[in-house]
């Protein structure tokens, strides 16, 4: 077990990044109650948006500067395409039956793939990614943290914090809540609830930016499909969060993240398991638990009952 | 003198179905305007119109001078007229404090605003001991007072009340019509839409007895509380 620090390590930074894309789930399903399966396009998009910001920047320019220019480059991306499918793909689906905006949603998935394939220079395949260099910061004998997993270890609670004050403290946080709990009422308060949901999806957007780049100085490059398995593991903590609520939606990231490192190390030392551990079936971990606690608790670790809408 | 609320041959339809077929009536400053009727007379459908929820098919609604047909409803709510859902409709995870709040989103002065909590405090005492509490653990009648109190936040011109004495105890609906009528002693424009026809028709100055989508009667409260068919039909009595 003297690997069980650097486990967890690997497992919590895993998890912040799950956290900060499933973000973007939880919002937009909170307050218009859309699953909205392009999410993890959003994603990947905010990633070639902040390689083009890269890109741009003069050769050279040190890995710590280049960062927020590349996050902002980034988000205006996923962002202007996020606020662009709300408003020219769902919001005429409004009062559609609901299966209408969901099967949108995912023919938008696979429209967005293909547009980043077909269009963006060398996106056939992998493309590289400007990467962390370094050695690891060595904690104890035990654990070492990559450079990456520490950017995502302290950008992830600070995004969590200015969503949480921005939700509790703001106007339009108070109108954002509002707009989840009853929107005709809303409405009637003299909130444009159009515009709140624009925000959602801009919000979503922009945390999945960040998370784009977390992925990509880690990994060193991106594809046009990595949206595709992030955005449902990013979506299962979403719902084992408990959908429709932001602190759940980090809470499940990080459960979920902390099961597949564990399952990655310890599974295969189980007697008799030694065949379905390592990391070719952590995924397989990942939706078990999934599966576990939504038999335990339907309405995710921290979702409540919906027994107040008499 | 012109009505501040005036209603014109207003039609409004759910697809096929015509929920109400041409209704005219008008509310004066300083009146209680009473709508009564039974269950699907579409009273709801035509408070929900006047403050823009729904889409009239036809007809033409004027308030305070201004057409309020195709003004988005949290535009509508600028124009100060308030609206009192049915079923109350609280928002239950916030706390009475941000409901009221919530009631003057739309205005920035501060001091009023605070001002104005206070005074729904002093309207209904149990609010402020409870202002901290989610709003969603009141009782019927509790959550129809903060209701009322958060549409008056918006410092109406008409406050439009939907049901407010739907399913509440005889004594807390004693308490909500009183405070209906000190409103009106206080100056506020009311229109009022209720299933309990006899509580409502003694406050209200004109009434309108509705009937699957079309006023079939009209007259002043007393008028019709006096009235033969409508003791019949409405308040019970053989």
């Amino acid at each position: 077990m003297h690997e069980l620090p650097q486990q967890l390590a690997n497992g919590l930074a895993l998890g912040a990044l799950y956290g900060l894309i499933a973000i973007g789930y939880t919002m937009v399903y909170g307050i218009v109650q859309l699953i909205n399966f392009a999410h993890g396009e959003i994603f990947m998009i905010g990633g070639f948006g902040a390689l083009t910001a890269y890109a741009i920047l003069p050769t050279g320019t040190s890995l710590l500067i280049a960062i927020p220019v590349m996050i902002i480059g980034g988000a205006i991306c996923s962002v202007a395409v996020a606020c662009a499918a709300e408003r020219f793909a769902y919001r005429p689906l409004r009062s559609a039956p609901r299966l209408a905006p969901l099967i949108t949603a995912i023919g938008l998935s696979i429209a967005l793939q293909q547009l980043v394939w077909q269009f963006y220079p060398d996106a056939k395949k992998a493309v590289s990614f400007p990467e962390f260099t370094g050695p690891a910061f060595k904690i104890t004998e035990n654990l070492a943290i990559q450079r990456a997993d520490l950017f995502v270890l302290i950008l992830a609670p600070l995004c969590m914090l200015a969503l949480g004050v921005f939700v509790q403290k703001s106007r339009s946080g108070r109108a954002m809540q509002a707009t989840a709990q009853d929107p005709d009422t809303a409405k009637l308060m003299g909130i444009n609830t159009d515009r709140i949901i624009v925000m959602a999806f801009a919000i979503g957007a922009a945390f999945a930016a960040v998370a784009a780049v977390a992925y990509g100085v880690d990994k060193g490059q991106i594809n046009f499909e990595m949206g595709f398995i992030l955005g449902l593991k990013a979506f299962t903590a979403a719902v084992l969060g408990g959908i429709g609520n932001i602190y759940g939606a980090m809470v499940g990231g990080v459960v979920l993240g902390l099961a597949e490192a564990l399952s990655i190390a310890y599974i295969e030392e189980i007697p008799g398991m030694q065949q379905l551990g390592g990391g070719a079936w952590s995924n397989v971990w990942a939706f078990v638990l999934l599966i576990v606690v939504l038999l335990v608790r339907p309405q995710g670790l921290l979702g409540q009952r919906v027994t107040d809408r008499a | 003198m012109t009505a501040l609320l005036k209603v014109e041959d207003l039609k409004v339809a759910y697809g096929k179905i015509e929920a109400v077929k041409g209704i005219s009536f008008e509310v004066n400053e300083g009146e209680i305007v009473c709508l009564v009727g039974t269950n699907g007379a579409g009273k709801t459908t035509t408070l929900r119109t006047l403050s823009g929820l729904l889409k009239p098919t036809a007809g033409s609604v004027t308030f305070d001078g201004q057409p309020l047909v195709g003004v988005p409803a949290h535009k509508i709510v600028a124009l100060k007229l308030a609206h009192s859902p049915e079923g109350r409709h609280i928002f239950p995870r916030l706390t009475i404090e941000e409901n009221l709040q919530l009631g003057a989103f739309l205005r920035s002065d501060k001091d009023g605003i605070e001002k104005d909590i206070q005074r729904a405090y002093d309207l209904f005492p149990i609010l402020g001991e409870r202002r901290k509490q989610a709003a969603g653990t009141l009782s019927g009648g509790e959550q129809q007072m903060l209701a009322m109190g958060r549409a008056l936040m918006c410092q109406p011109k008409l406050l439009m009340l939907d049901e407010p004495s739907m399913g509440l105890s005889p004594l807390m609906m004693q308490k909500i019509m009183s405070t209906i009528s000190e409103l009106k002693a206080s100056g506020m424009t009311i229109l009022l839409v209720e299933q309990n026809a006899q509580a409502a028709l003694s406050l209200a100055d004109q009434a309108h007895v509705m009937e699957i989508g079309k006023i079939v009667l009209s007259g002043t409260g007393q008028d019709l509380l006096h009235n033969e068919d409508v003791r019949k039909a409405y308040l019970g009595e053989d």
